[in-house]
């Protein structure tokens, strides 16, 4: 009886994504017996694709699962994609710049932190500080014809990058795509098996009772906020030193919103933003495909607003609805 | 009562009106002061002269006739996207949206005024007009309805909405509607007719003339109508609205679909008054200068104006700081930023004045994510 139900919620809350998923699989499945090569090719690029959107959902899950809404990933990336392409500019080092892009992102997540926690500024307004002084301050510091050593480059791991279909797109990555597959389970593991993934849904969900047995709101919401502008962070130094090598104004794009309906997508867990990162990274590469084959004749703008119109069909919950933590959005008063 | 106390109790009104006025005023200001300042370091670090940059930027705004009238003319379609976030905010709702409203009021408007012929201009031109306000209330009716009936969250489908309406009116620039004279090369609609276009008046530029009287229209709409009411009740207490018989979901879209309607009459007035055609590039920020316009001037109508003439002036200016002092002219967007930063986080600015908390402002975050 009570495994019943169990397996009804789980089928409530996971259906329509794993039936989408089983629609893709099979799709993929398909066309692979029939264009091998480009098959390989769409699933490498769904997966990087996805890897922008992926770290950005984390970013957003963190905070939120703790109770702090962050619109300001868009902005957290792009900035960390401006400091971490200077840094590869003037020093050439990938290694350094990485780490300046997670540590701008990081230093974004203090500022949203500061404003939301302590100074109780409503949080979507916070957030749009951020992306608006982002476009401000890489605007004005975008130089025209900075050219780089290079980028990150994909590394094979052995035999497994030879393996049919899923060689090509898992095994043979550029490192912050390992990264972010590899973050994906240490967040899993963190927030759901640990005391402190489980202090942090306390937070989310009821501060005044975490707060009642002795947990520290304040220092719970500004920690999982500030480790969340990291890897939003990571997310954004993948633009300019995995996947592009340069910089241009506005180059996130959107994908920071994108990455909150990823994240709404995947029901506020690591795993289920996973798989939707990538139903989202399918859409672009398929796009991709389309408009580099030139197979159909739509005028390019309208295959350029698919994700963005995908992002609102999620939102609106026509995928099945799901609930954020309780407690997101409002700020904690200590009594 | 005699005279005297007459005089006194007037005096001390008048006082107290004026402290209550410097009040609401000072976080504004001090914001765009400290912003100012912080704008200074920055040109400093990066090797420019903030004394000079900051006096050609206002010589560029204010310095002539000419200047001062280029810079109304960049403030008009600010005034318009200010309101329009202004209005939402009144209504509880983050309208991030406004962009794309004003595109498709200016390519919606650009359209009518080149592809209707022989209308005289007292009608031509108020019809392009309307054309552009309504395009931009339908797409902001999207949003609108989306919160209400599927409760999407209208802060990621606004700027979604954004990212189409950009697409969409690129579409329509370098394709269907693209100006067909065989010098041009470049996505862009026809020139309007000059039937359609806004003209100046001795150097005056009618457009923001328009967008006062319309931040008055919005103020008595707000203040004066059953529909203003409703509309601030659900902004402040959505509870209570719906408990107090507001029909709080048509109020929402109703809110939406004007703030659209404002937005996309600032589009029209763009393309009918400064522009003369669409072009995809030329409102791009606008709608996002809004935001920062809206919080400046308090949401409230009247404040928007000054706000709106404030970033106009570093608009009109910043050209002429690039050329005479040689700072490129993003720095604006930087302490635009700022000012945007200190606004918000007013409490910063009210410790620092010792300025009490007012009365709570509506809650964007509610209805996050569900």
């Amino acid at each position: 009886m009570d495994k019943a139900k169990t397996w009804k919620r789980f089928f409530k809350q996971w259906g329509a994504l794993i039936v989408l998923g089983i629609l893709v699989i099979i799709g993929v499945g398909y066309y692979y017996l029939r264009e091998p090569k480009i098959t390989e090719a769409i699933l490498a690029s769904a997966v990087r694709q996805a890897t922008p959107l992926v770290l950005g959902a984390l970013c957003g899950l963190i905070g939120e699962r703790s109770g702090i809404i962050n619109i300001g990933i868009e902005g957290q990336m792009l900035m960390s994609a401006f400091t971490g392409y200077l840094v590869n500019v003037y020093t050439g080092n990938l290694f350094l710049a990485v780490a300046v892009g997670v540590a701008t992102g990081a230093l974004l997540g203090l500022l949203l932190a500061f404003m939301s926690v302590t100074l109780k500024v409503d949080q979507i307004i916070g957030g749009t500080v951020i992306n608006i002084v982002a476009v401000g301050i890489t605007g004005y510091f975008y130089q025209v014809g900075l050219t780089t050593e290079g980028k990150l480059a994909p590394i094979a791991l052995g035999g497994l990058a030879d393996l049919p279909i899923v060689g090509r797109a898992l095994f043979n990555n550029p490192p912050i795509t390992y990264a972010a597959i590899i973050l994906v389970l240490v967040v899993h593991y963190v927030l759901f098996y640990t005391r402190w993934g489980l202090r942090t849904r306390a937070v989310g969900e009821h501060p005044r009772a975490a707060d009642t047995v002795g947990v520290n709101v304040y220092l719970m919401r500004y920690v999982n906020v500030i480790i969340g502008g990291g890897i939003a962070g990571l997310g954004g130094v993948f633009l300019t030193l995995e996947a592009v090598g340069s910089f241009e104004r506005l180059m996130t794009n959107g994908r920071g919103f994108v990455a909150l309906a990823v994240m709404i997508f995947g029901k506020w867990t690591p795993l289920g933003s996973w798989g939707a990162a990538l139903l989202f990274g399918m859409t672009s590469a398929i796009q991709t495909q389309i408009q580099f084959a030139g197979v159909v004749d739509i005028p390019h703008q309208f295959i350029g607003m698919l994700p963005y119109l995908l992002t609102i069909i999620v939102l609106a919950g026509v995928v099945g609805r799901s609930r954020p933590p309780a407690a997101v959005g409002v700020p904690y008063e200590k009594e | 009562m005699s005279d005297e106390q007459t005089q006194s109790s007037t005096q001390s009104n008048i006082v107290s009106g004026l402290i209550a006025v410097l009040r609401t005023v000072s976080v504004p200001v001090i914001a765009v002061l400290l912003a100012a300042l912080i704008g200074a370091f920055i040109l400093s670090i990066s090797g420019a002269s903030p004394l000079a940059a900051y006096s050609a930027l206002l010589k560029g705004a204010f310095g002539n006739m000419d200047a001062f009238t280029r810079t109304l003319e960049k403030a008009t379609p600010l005034v318009f996207s200010g309101l329009a976030v202004a209005f939402a905010f009144k209504g509880g709702l983050f309208n991030i949206g406004a962009q794309g409203q004003l595109l498709f009021g200016a390519i919606i408007s650009a359209y009518l005024g080149f592809a209707i012929e022989g209308l005289p201009a007292y009608i031509h031109a108020p019809l392009a007009l309307l054309g552009g306000a309504v395009a931009g209330a339908l797409f902001a009716a999207i949003p609108g309805a989306l919160k209400t009936y599927t409760g999407a969250h209208e802060v990621i489908t606004t700027i979604m909405l954004n990212y189409i309406a950009i697409n969409i009116t690129d579409y329509l620039a370098d394709g269907p509607w693209k100006d067909p004279s065989p010098t041009n090369i470049v996505a862009r609609t026809p020139k309007i007719l000059d039937s359609a276009v806004i003209p100046d008046l001795a150097g005056f530029p009618v457009g923001f003339l328009i967008s006062v009287l319309f931040a008055a229209i919005i103020w008595w709409l707000l203040q004066h109508t059953t529909v203003g009411f409703e509309i601030r009740t659900v902004g402040q207490n959505p509870d209570a609205a719906e408990y107090s018989g507001v029909k709080v979901a048509l109020t929402v879209i109703l809110a939406m679909v004007i703030s659209g309607f404002i937005a996309g009459l600032g589009g029209a007035v763009e393309t009918q008054g400064v522009v003369g055609r669409y072009q995809p590039g030329f409102n791009v920020g606008l709608g996002f200068d809004g935001i920062t316009i809206a919080l400046l001037g308090k949401t409230h109508p009247f404040g928007v104006i000054p706000a709106a003439i404030l970033v106009g002036a570093m608009e009109a200016g910043s050209s002429q700081m690039q050329f005479s002092a040689n700072v490129a002219n993003e720095i604006v967007d930087v302490i635009q930023a700022l000012i945007l930063f200190f606004v918000a986080a007013d409490v910063i600015i009210r410790w620092l004045l010792r300025i009490r908390e007012e009365e709570a402002g509506v809650k964007l975050t509610t209805g996050w994510g569900q």
